[in-house]
């Protein structure tokens, strides 16, 4: 079994009015099935609502499945014995930068993690190095964390995760509110720890230019898996992307033109260079 | 209508060791009806020079004009030119506060002292600008997704008839649908009351389609303002700064140095697909 | 912006906040912000600064009551002077403790001429109604030395201590308060976080009022009801956002495998030096002194 597996994952929850009467059950999520291996380099992607997020908090056991199961590392997360070790296994980076730091200096912040799993205070000091480390924000251990850009914040609060030594981490949409800067010193950070430490990462976004590395991409809409496979075969549907409430980048969306007015050329170009080779200039 | 900057220098926390200076003798002449994007990455000072435009920030050197009239004489009306020069903030949807969206929206009109009836008609056409259906007027502003959220904040200060619309960064956080709907929203707007609108936004590629004029940022200083397929031929000196160019601008230098006879001032993809099909036919290539 | 120099410590946070600093219509608040200084951390290495927090917070409680022991010219010069060595020995300028000492000038005035108009006694001379009488100036002048004694000791303190050793501090120092079900480590936990989130929340504050402004709100003119009224539309957003902020705060420490206080480990935890023990040592001698000087001696 891989290190985050759902089988026929339902998620629902009821709506009400101001007054608290029920309105309606909305199903977040339905029959979702993942099995992502680890060391994998996942992207989930999908519009605004699309239920990527609520995916992503059951894999953290912050959410618990209305029907079906979640696993992480063999793990029911529905089963409370386990929570803390599932949170352990499988930490986690939200969207908003400012949000989810706690401590009021870099290192003070990145060492909250081990703090509350009882790590020994000298173990802690070599984690917070090492995980500053990992994502370059090393230099910064003593700054104020409000006066780090939002990349940088974001990098701080992987480091954070890293700490903890976990096998996987989710991160939910990190780079929605970054410039791109910011967006490409996550990424990168992202990939850093997935090609070196074989950290399993789930990265939950919107942008295109972000599902490149990965060597799985699920795409939702409504609740349910709408699309699977690698980047290629995901961005060889450009009609179907758009439809979905998404786009591509823009050398796919002109290969897929060129290719439309006749030229052989192939789906799913990602770079410019594949472009060129495709012309055969 | 026009708006001037002149020699304009803005600090932050003048006179302390934290002294940081956001502007630095910055010129600008905005005229009517131009359509500008305004380009730089997150403290390049672009959000300090917007609020120069309607008088929030005042600068430590230097002058602002609006229709010739500096707006920091002390007999100027800065109420009536925060009406005329309209500003929304990034994150909008952060500044609702009504209990339904109409009132909300009616915040602005109210604040100019117009009577009830002329309020509320200027809010219902308003909404109306934004495309946003009758069913949500009475709905509270919270309870709306990110992108109606984002139109009811855009309608809010549209409610006040400027006659320059300012939006820092309207599409942050947004869907890539959801991105092209508030732009071509705000793109057709634009065409049918001939406002002048600028647009701040760290994305060339969002903005390259829309806008006839681009302002790029870079350490509280304009880099560059010219149209924007002359701006991006400075593509390299762009990334430098860390922007970028939109990537159909890559792909045509690239085509270029393989031989391939195309324009390398294109911007969009339509455009680049035309070329290509073009140029290929010219070398005699499989068409 | 972010090359900030490496002494930028917690503390810094609060000069750390860029609340869109300076002239234009919301400065003016901004401004006030800003003027308290009384106690801002100061960034720099003394024996003061090293000592262990829980030994400054004891030694401030000790002095306050000091304070009130004496009641003699002899008594106030003992505090005078240890106060003096105290801050002789912190390495904060002295002009920077007296530019926050400004903000109190009022403050001062007010508590002073209370006691030196109001005091009954032997009377010494006349303004219209007011008489000040013998005792009226005596009380006056040890409650003004009093007063700023009082602040600048505490500053003292606040001065040498980041807010989060200062947290840790009271943390520790009021630990066997846990045994009477009083939640201490989460009051910590409370005290750091709000720290952590009033720079973020000034900010917040200067983006809404400008966005108000700019839909032509009017923060400043008009009658107090009418004032109170404008801040609706900036009170809002700034409570809607915080509660976000609140929830997504929680979660995110959820995620983290926070709960509560209970096997927890310190990543700095506090461990008393010999220089602690030596400064215990003076406070209680300080102590004695001042008992002894106040109360028995005259």
């Amino acid at each position: 079994m891989g290190i985050i597996k759902t089988r026929d994952l339902i998620y629902e929850y009821i709506r009400r009015d101001e007054e608290g009467n029920v309105e309606g059950i909305t199903r977040a999520l339905d029959d979702i099935n993942l099995d992502v291996k680890q060391g994998d380099f996942v992207a989930i992607l999908g519009h605004n609502g699309s239920g990527k997020s609520t995916l992503a908090k059951h894999i953290n056991a912050i959410l618990y499945p209305t029907e079906g199961t979640v696993w992480v590392d063999g793990m029911d997360t529905a089963r409370e014995e386990h929570l803390w070790e599932i949170r352990q296994k499988a930490g986690m980076v939200f969207q908003n930068p400012d949000n989810q730091i706690i401590g009021q200096v870099v290192e003070e912040d990145v060492g909250f993690g081990p703090e509350n799993l009882g790590v020994p205070t000298k173990e802690i000091w070599e984690r917070v190095e090492e995980s500053l480390k990992a994502v370059g924000m090393y230099e910064f251990r003593k700054h104020s964390p409000n006066k780090l850009s939002g990349g940088q914040k974001q990098r701080v609060s992987i480091a954070g995760v890293i700490a903890m030594h976990p096998k996987c981490i989710v991160l939910d949409e990190p780079t929605a509110m970054l410039d791109p800067n910011g967006r490409k010193e996550v990424i990168r950070a992202a990939r850093a720890l997935n090609d070196v430490e074989e950290i399993t990462i789930i990265l939950i976004t919107h942008y295109m230019e972000e599902i490149i590395y990965a060597n799985k991409v699920f795409v939702m809409d409504k609740g349910r898996i709408a699309m699977e496979g690698a980047p290629k075969e995901i961005f060889s549907h450009v009609e179907k992307l758009k439809a979905l409430r998404l786009d591509v980048p823009q050398v796919t969306l002109l290969a897929h033109e060129l290719k439309k007015s006749g030229l052989s050329v192939p789906d799913g170009i990602l770079t410019c260079e594949e472009l060129i080779e495709a012309l055969k200039l | 209508m026009s708006l001037i900057l002149d020699h304009v220098s803005y600090l932050y926390e003048a006179g302390t060791a934290m002294e940081y200076t956001a502007l630095r003798d910055v010129c600008l002449k905005i005229s009517k009806g131009e359509f500008i994007g305004l380009i730089g990455h997150t403290g390049s000072g672009k959000s300090t020079l917007v609020q120069h435009l309607n008088g929030l920030l005042k600068p430590v050197s230097g002058n602002v004009y609006f229709n010739g009239a500096d707006i920091h004489d002390s007999d100027y009306n800065k109420k009536e030119l925060r009406s005329k020069v309209g500003l929304v903030f990034q994150y909008p949807e952060h500044q609702l506060f009504e209990a339904d969206v109409f009132s909300d929206v009616c915040f602005g009109p109210k604040n100019l002292g117009l009577d009830k009836k002329e309020t509320e008609l200027r809010a219902y056409a308003a909404l109306k600008q934004v495309g946003l259906e009758d069913e949500y007027f009475y709905q509270s502003p919270f309870d709306l997704s990110g992108g109606q959220k984002r139109r009811v904040a855009i309608a809010g200060v549209l409610a006040m008839q400027p006659e320059v619309l300012v939006l820092d960064e309207p599409t942050a956080g947004l869907d890539p649908k959801g991105r092209d709907e508030i732009l071509d929203r705000i793109a057709k707007l634009r065409d049918e009351t001939g406002m002048t609108v600028i647009l701040v936004s760290h994305s060339m590629e969002d903005v390259a389609r829309y806008v006839d004029r681009i302002i790029v940022m870079n350490k509280g200083q304009i880099m560059f303002d010219d149209k924007p397929r002359e701006v991006f031929r400075h593509y390299r000196e762009l990334e430098a700064v860390g922007l970028a160019a939109p990537q159909i601008t890559y792909i045509m230098q690239a085509l270029k140095k393989k031989g391939l006879d195309v324009d390398t001032d294109i911007t969009s993809v339509e455009e680049a697909k035309e070329a290509i099909l073009k140029a290929l036919k010219r070398n005699g290539g499989a068409v | 912006m972010e090359e900030q120099s490496e002494e930028a410590d917690s503390l810094a946070i609060w000069a750390g906040c860029r609340v869109g600093a300076g002239s234009g219509p919301v400065g003016n608040e901004e401004n006030m912000l800003r003027e308290i200084t009384l106690g801002q951390y100061y960034q720099t290495d003394s024996v003061i600064h090293r000592m262990d927090p829980r030994v400054k917070l004891v030694t401030t409680v000790c002095y306050i009551i000091s304070l009130f022991i004496v009641d003699n010219i002899a008594g106030y010069v003992i505090a005078g002077v240890f106060l003096a060595l105290v801050i002789r020995l912190s390495r904060v300028p002295v002009k920077y403790m007296i530019r926050g000492m400004k903000s109190i000038v009022f403050l001062l005035i007010i508590a002073a001429g209370f006691n030196l108009f109001l005091t009954p006694g032997e009377t010494i001379a006349t303004f219209w109604k007011l008489k000040i009488t013998r005792e009226g100036i005596r009380l006056a002048l040890f409650m003004a030395i009093r007063l700023v004694f009082l602040l600048m000791g505490s500053s003292v303190m606040t001065l040498t201590t980041t807010p989060n050793n200062l947290t840790d501090g009271m943390e520790k120092l009021l630990g066997p308060l846990k045994h009477l079900k009083v939640p201490v480590h989460e009051i910590a936990m409370m005290m750091s976080i709000a720290l952590r989130f009033i720079p973020i929340l000034l900010e917040e504050t200067d983006k809404i009022m400008k966005a108000q402004i700019a839909r032509g709100a009017d923060f400043e003119s008009g009658n107090l009801i009418k004032k109170a009224k404008s801040l609706v539309p900036l009170l809002v957003p700034l409570f809607i956002s915080a509660f976000r902020r609140a929830n997504d705060l929680a979660m995110a420490m959820e995620a983290r495998c926070y709960r509560g206080g209970e096997h927890r480990t310190k990543m700095k935890p506090l461990i008393y030096k010999k220089r602690d023990g030596i400064a215990y040592g003076v406070v209680l001698i300080y102590l004695v002194l001042c008992v002894a000087v106040g109360k028995i001696l005259l």
